[in-house]
């Protein structure tokens, strides 16, 4: 069986700054790959390679048995890859419906039928209670839901997200890791940047370290929890062998 | 005068699309100096500026910054509005017909070697550069002015280190006027001008802002001198109504390939 | 709501058989600039692409339809197709390149400025098309040639325009289209990554846009019978086209209707009243005052406060 997602080799840079560098990677169906690495280590550079915001200096990007290379984000979305922002972008003039039946209607162009199916994701996030509110009036645990069920309302095969947890606390992203895992559970793959330890290890199948723009770790989340480079890249030498006491 | 618009866009990041319309004002106001006070415009462009820097500020702290945070589309509006307002109102007051300055230096002029000189041309560039100089000045030297280049740079940062800044918006807005102001009264003796003039004026600015980068005062500077002289040549080699022809153009030109990245491909 | 759109609607129907000539003119006015502003709206409303030189595609239509009857004898009927086709070449430009390169907000106003002043510049130095002087079509009366002895019959065929733009504007807001261009103004970025071809739906709204208000241009032509560059191309028409639905709400299908009865109105006012005696400009700072008005106080627009306070009073 290919793989779902295949990367070879990208790179990107800006200027003199080596964002990405020679990245690699692939996903099977139905998998959950955490992406982890300290600030500026090129993760959220490599979404937006991979989801069409940015094209790689080098390298090529494989889904679902077709090339992304000169593919516009929308375009990329129609092939079912889809991702979220990390910071979140709602619509905030329009309601939580409005704002996920544009999402729906990438594959549902007629308006009822987005509709319903706009309702049907937003109960599935837990947003039933809000639909018809704006949502610039949303909390923001609420507004990450919102960007959740946005993407989700385009039935992607491949979810891209970024940082969902940041600035949640421990009882919300509890909720979102759960919510994470039933999309998950329904069939949808699942590509993760995450600083939220606990939830990477909870969640991911298989976890990739990226570091400087390189990957330098990959393997399944025990192994690369103890793996004394990872510990070096976000806590610096001394901690992989700490002095005796 | 395109120091002035690229100053209140750097630090405000406010497109003032106002700003001939309130140049033109500054030369009615050099006019009425002239012709009722007896001031020359060569004098009296201080108190040009200082009048437009008070209308800087009046707009600013009354209009402008209400809609700091707003989206572009509301600040555009909202100095359309005012443009709106203030040609017509220039229309009002001194009806449609177009105006010129008289000074005693107009007519003078003088040989320098092969080229003909026209002193006031002359006095106009000079007390131009001065003032910029001295903008440049109070910018790197002064207090306010520093603090008004770290609020361009990073408003919120200046807030945190407790800047008033609506107080360094509201003197940002008045002096970008007053450097208009000063624009017109020196430059009336020259061009005669008309209420109606204001867009072509704005556009002028707007042209040079943009060839020299929005925001970057030496690149105002070295704008405005390159488009003159553009202009110039175009005036020389087409017929003076295919000027503005050519400079519209320029302006689609540079609007398109801007080098400072305008190539607005959706970067997250 | 319904029932009173019908009413109103059975109202300006009837209305021309109870006005004189001069009310019939205004009223035809505010139906012209109605329907202008709606074809504005498309692109500038919901699409959120301010376009202040919407008056080129005015201009076009108006010069390309009277040409066509003047020297080719070809009714305006067929020309005002033309004039609308024409103008969406224009529009399919101006759009291509200011949405391929990326300008937004303020740039690419300024681009929509600049190329309808070039507009104004080439007729008004192009002899054909009668330069400075203006182009001028001999009235006839004739129904074939778009012209009509009645004022009332311009009433009629003006309200039908802004009807049949209001349908339009309706349909679209009804539709994906309509759903896709207001997210595009909330928020291009997340539209793309949503499925959403940006470029595309911003390209349609600007063609349909520009087709209609080349369209207008043929009344403009055959209503005014003289055309002069700055008058049609210029500025303060564009200002006009997008006073009205700014002030009575910006991509709303009621707004550019509710802004065209508040404003033609009250520009009609001001030039009575100041017309004589040089203050000929007092509309226009009419204008000025109500756009500050409306960005600092009600950024939506009017109709979308006036929709707020019948829900309240409603309850």
């Amino acid at each position: 069986m290919p793989p779902l997602l295949q990367v070879t080799g990208i790179s990107k840079r800006f200027g003199g700054l080596h964002a990405v560098r020679d990245l690699s990677l692939e996903m099977a169906r139905g998998e959950v790959l955490g992406l982890i690495g300290p600030n500026g280590a090129g993760k959220t550079t490599a979404f937006n390679l991979l989801s069409g915001f940015l094209t790689p200096d080098q390298g090529a990007v494989r889904f679902d048995g077709h090339s992304l290379a000169g593919l516009k984000p929308h375009a990329i979305c129609g092939l079912g890859l889809v991702r979220t922002f990390q910071i979140v972008r709602p619509f905030p003039h329009l309601s939580v419906l409005d704002n996920v039946r544009v999402g729906a209607l990438a594959r549902r162009p007629l308006m009822a039928e987005a509709r319903e199916m706009a309702r049907a994701v937003i109960d599935r996030v837990g947003l039933g209670a809000k639909t018809d509110q704006a949502a610039a009036g949303l909390t923001l645990p609420e507004r990450k839901r919102l960007e959740l069920a946005r993407a989700l309302a385009t039935e992607p095969t491949l979810l891209l997200l970024d940082e969902v947890m940041a600035g949640l606390n421990p009882t919300e992203t509890a909720g979102i890791v759960g919510l994470i895992q039933r999309i998950n559970e329904s069939g949808v793959s699942i590509l993760l940047i995450e600083h939220n330890m606990r939830a990477v290890m909870t969640l991911s199948h298989r976890i990739a370290v990226l570091n400087f723009g390189e990957k330098i770790v990959e393997g399944p989340p025990a192994a690369v929890a103890n793996d004394p480079r990872v510990i070096e890249a976000y806590l610096g030498e001394e901690y992989v062998h700490p002095p005796a006491r | 005068m395109a120091v002035g618009l690229t100053l209140i866009f750097g630090v405000m990041r406010v497109v003032n699309f106002a700003h001939g319309d309130m140049m033109v004002w500054g030369m009615y106001l050099a006019w009425i100096l002239s012709t009722r006070a007896g001031i020359d415009p060569y004098v009296g462009f201080v108190a040009c500026a200082a009048a437009l820097f008070v209308m800087g500020w009046v707009t600013q702290r009354l209009l402008v910054d209400r809609i700091v945070d707003a989206p572009h589309e509301m600040q555009i509006l909202l100095m359309l509005g005012v443009a709106l307002v203030l040609e017509n109102a220039a229309l009002v007051a001194f009806g449609p017909d177009p105006q010129r300055v008289r000074s005693p230096l107009r007519a003078a002029t003088f040989w320098l070697g092969p080229v003909f000189v026209d002193v006031a041309r002359l006095v106009t560039f000079a007390l131009a550069m001065v003032l910029t100089l001295a903008l440049y000045l109070f910018l790197t030297r002064t207090d306010l002015g520093r603090t008004m280049r770290a609020a361009a740079d990073n408003a919120y940062g200046a807030l945190v280190i407790g800047t008033d800044v609506r107080r360094v918006y509201a003197a940002a807005f008045g002096i970008g006027a007053a450097c208009v102001g000063a624009a017109g009264a020196l430059v009336s003796p020259i061009l005669p001008f008309q209420p109606a003039g204001g867009l072509s004026l704005s556009v002028a600015s707007f042209n040079i802002v943009i060839i020299g980068g929005m925001g970057s005062l030496p690149g105002a500077f070295l704008g405005g001198l390159l488009v003159s002289v553009a202009e110039s040549l175009g005036a020389v080699f087409l017929s003076p109504s295919m000027k503005e022809l050519v400079s519209f153009s320029l302006l689609i030109l540079i609007l398109l390939f801007r080098p400072a990245g305008l190539f607005g491909k959706t970067a997250a | 709501m319904k029932w009173l759109g019908a009413a109103a609607l059975g109202v300006l129907l009837l209305l021309p058989a109870v006005l004189n000539s001069y009310a019939v003119t205004v009223f035809i006015f505010i139906f012209f600039y109605a329907f202008l502003g709606q074809a504005w709206n498309i692109v500038g409303g919901y699409a959120g692409q301010l376009s202040a030189g919407h008056a080129a595609f005015v201009g076009i239509g108006a010069y390309t339809s009277a040409v066509l009857s003047v020297q080719a004898g070809l009714t305006p009927w067929v020309g005002m197709l033309v004039g609308g086709l024409l103008s969406a070449v224009l529009g399919t430009v101006v759009g291509y390149l200011g949405f391929r390169f990326g300008l937004r907000g303020f740039y690419f106003v300024l681009l929509t400025v600049a190329f309808a002043e070039v507009c104004r510049i080439v007729a008004l130095n192009t002899d054909a098309v009668g330069g400075a002087l203006g182009y001028y079509i001999t009235f006839t009366g004739n129904p074939w040639q778009f012209q009509f002895q009645d004022n009332r019959v311009y009433y009629y065929v003006a309200l039908g325009l802004m009807l049949i733009a209001t349908g339009i504007v309706a349909a679209i807001e009804r539709r994906r289209f309509g759903a896709y261009l207001i997210a595009i103004r909330e928020d291009e970025s997340a539209c793309e990554a949503l499925g959403v071809n940006t470029f595309r739906y911003k390209m349609l709204a600007m063609i349909v846009s520009s087709f209609l208000t080349g369209v207008g241009g043929t009344f403009y032509a055959f209503y005014l019978f003289s055309l002069q560059p700055g008058a049609v191309f210029g500025i303060p028409l564009s200002v006009e086209i997008i006073i009205r639905p700014i002030v009575g709400g910006a991509g709303t299908v009621m707004g550019p209707i509710l802004g065209s009865f508040i404003l033609s109105p009250l520009a009609e006012a001001s030039r009575i009243y100041f017309g004589q005696g040089g203050w000929a400009g007092a509309h226009l700072i009419a204008y000025g005052l109500l756009l500050i008005a409306v960005v600092l106080f009600l950024p939506q627009g009017a109709y979308p406060a006036l929709r707020r306070l019948w829900g309240r009073a409603a309850r």
